[in-house]
């Protein structure tokens, strides 16, 4: 069992969903896939995805929905299960 | 009026501050956690920290603004440009609380932030708007008769949406028919949402705007604008006055824009946006800015006419003091905008920590900008980080002195679009100033492909 710790490397705010009025990316205990994005990153109104690398389960999120992230920040884990 | 509130940050935050004070009137600034050091908050006489970085929680927040403002014992609020400065429901809190807000009444900032009602408030005023079909079509026989009415080639898009899904161009009726299906499934993927308009094509087209003032009973305006050289519907430079236009075409748009201000009178500083038929001089209306605008100082370097500062006397009750003669526009003026993106890598935001600064100056130079050595550039607003703007008696003076002026920038720590706009000096085609509002994108794709090349070989 390997844990995979997504980074964002752009520094802003990060979302966990599209747009305010949507669900978010994915939840906690959610099954992700290798490329899925798992939130954005607002850098000078921009918006840039956050995607996972391995695929797995996504076990937490290390930062809440519109918090400050700085660059290379760990926002979340995802267990290959392997 | 004693005190004025401005509800901004950043270059246009500091310009406001100083026109405050040029009329010997105090300034309170705003200010979310991510900006606490910032010029503008040492410039004014007090400062209100509004919350945290994400706009939504500070500069977006209405409430706070307006307690802000009591707080402090402003009488006046300034919006700036960006954030709040087109809300209605701002310019109607301000309203609601007594304060002044320096900008047009919260009802003319509505009429013009819905597209629709600002067309039709143009077309009532006789001013030419881009003949279409007003409104969605029924169906591609539909659509087929408008355009036989106004004439190929036609654009159709999408009703639903906006960013450039969903258009077609039809050069005749069997081009129309096939993009008229298209369009609408596009649409309909895109926007869930298959309607579709039809409205002539405007190509070459260029992007010319009015500036106007006025008091509520009187408007003049302040010359043209050419601010065709955008990316990603981002103006990167603009000028004045605008090269290449027929003297009946520049006539025909600054009464155009007298005349919808006049029809409503507008109060305050406002843009009225043309789209230009780049081979043929006809212009139709886009769209009126209702705030002061990033490129407002090439107006005031023609023209003497400090906008902000009139700005404030007309939200302190005074009437116009300008009449429209007293608007003499002298020689071209030249604004190059300076963004913390990096050019080489798609234009990527770069915030951070400014190392190093050197900024021009000396003969017809102006520089608006709230960086200093050692600003942190926060990644949570605009990119915008400097405007280097230039006054010369002929525009071929002023080119050489923007490229003057851009050689003197230094700005470590952070990328920038300096060498870009140097860059972008040096075109022949900018020299004789044979651009479009595709023109910058088109040169981008190429000198970019063209460093990709360079790498390959």
């Amino acid at each position: 069992m390997a844990k995979h710790e997504v980074l964002t490397p752009i520094p802003g705010l990060f979302y966990r969903r599209p747009d305010p009025d949507s669900d978010p990316f994915v939840a906690e205990g959610d099954a992700v896939k290798a490329g899925d994005t798992i939130g954005l990153v607002e850098i000078m109104k921009n918006f840039q995805p956050v995607e996972s690398e391995a695929a797995g389960r996504l076990v937490e999120f290390l930062v809440a929905d519109e918090d400050e992230v700085v660059a290379g920040q760990t926002v979340a884990v995802v267990d290959d299960g392997a | 009026m004693k005190r004025v509130l401005v509800a901004n940050r950043g270059e246009i935050a500091v310009r406001i501050i100083r026109a405050v004070h040029d009329l010997e009137l105090e300034a309170v600034a705003v200010y979310s956690t991510a900006d606490a050091e910032a010029l503008h908050v040492r410039m004014a006489d007090e400062a209100v920290e509004i919350g945290p970085p994400p706009a939504g929680r500070s500069y977006l927040d209405i409430a706070k603004m307006v307690d802000a403002a009591r707080a402090t014992g402003a009488q006046a609020v300034h919006p700036g440009s960006g954030f709040l400065a087109e809300r209605f429901d701002f310019a109607r809190a301000c309203e609601d609380a007594g304060l002044s807000f320096v900008g047009p009444r919260s009802e003319h900032i509505a009429l013009m932030g819905d597209k629709a009602r600002a067309r039709e408030a143009a077309r009532d005023s006789g001013v030419p708007t881009i003949p279409g079909s007003d409104g969605a079509v029924d169906g591609a026989d539909a659509a087929l008769a408008v355009a036989t009415e106004i004439g190929y080639p036609v654009a159709l898009k999408a009703a639903g949406g906006g960013g450039g899904r969903g258009i077609r161009i039809a050069e005749d009726e069997a081009g129309l028919r096939s993009g008229f299906a298209q369009a609408s499934r596009e649409a309909s993927g895109a926007f869930n949402d298959p309607r579709i308009y039809v409205e002539r094509l405007i190509s070459p087209a260029r992007h010319v705007e009015v500036q106007v003032l006025g008091d509520g009973d009187r408007c003049i305006h302040l010359h043209e604008r050419e601010c065709s050289l955008q990316r990603q519907r981002q103006k990167i430079f603009e000028e004045t006055p605008a090269p290449g236009l027929a003297s009946e075409t520049r006539t025909g748009l600054v009464e155009a824009a007298l005349e919808l201000c006049n029809a409503i009178g507008y109060r305050s500083a406002g843009t009225v946006e043309f789209l230009v038929d780049a081979k043929t001089g006809e212009f139709f209306f886009i769209e009126m800015n209702t705030r002061i605008q990033v490129e407002h100082p090439v107006t005031e370097l023609v023209t003497g006419v400090d906008l902000v500062a009139e700005q404030l006397r007309i939200a302190a009750g005074e009437p116009l003091r300008l009449k429209q003669a007293d608007v003499v526009a002298r020689g071209c003026a030249l604004e190059l905008r300076i963004n913390a993106e990096d050019p080489t890598k798609g234009f990527q935001p770069s915030p951070g920590t400014v190392e190093e600064l050197s900024l021009p100056s000396g003969p017809w130079v102006r520089v608006d900008t709230w960086m200093e050595r050692g600003t942190k550039v926060p990644p949570f607003y605009d990119s915008l980080i400097a405007k280097i703007i230039v006054w010369g008696d002929d525009r071929q003076t002023a080119i050489e002195r923007a490229r003057r002026a851009l050689g003197e920038v230094v700005i470590q720590g952070i990328s920038t679009t300096t060498q870009l706009l140097a860059e972008l000096l040096r075109e022949p085609w900018f020299a004789t100033a044979e651009f479009h509002t595709a023109t910058l994108e088109a040169w981008l794709e190429q000198t970019r492909g063209a460093t990709e090349a360079d790498g390959g070989a």
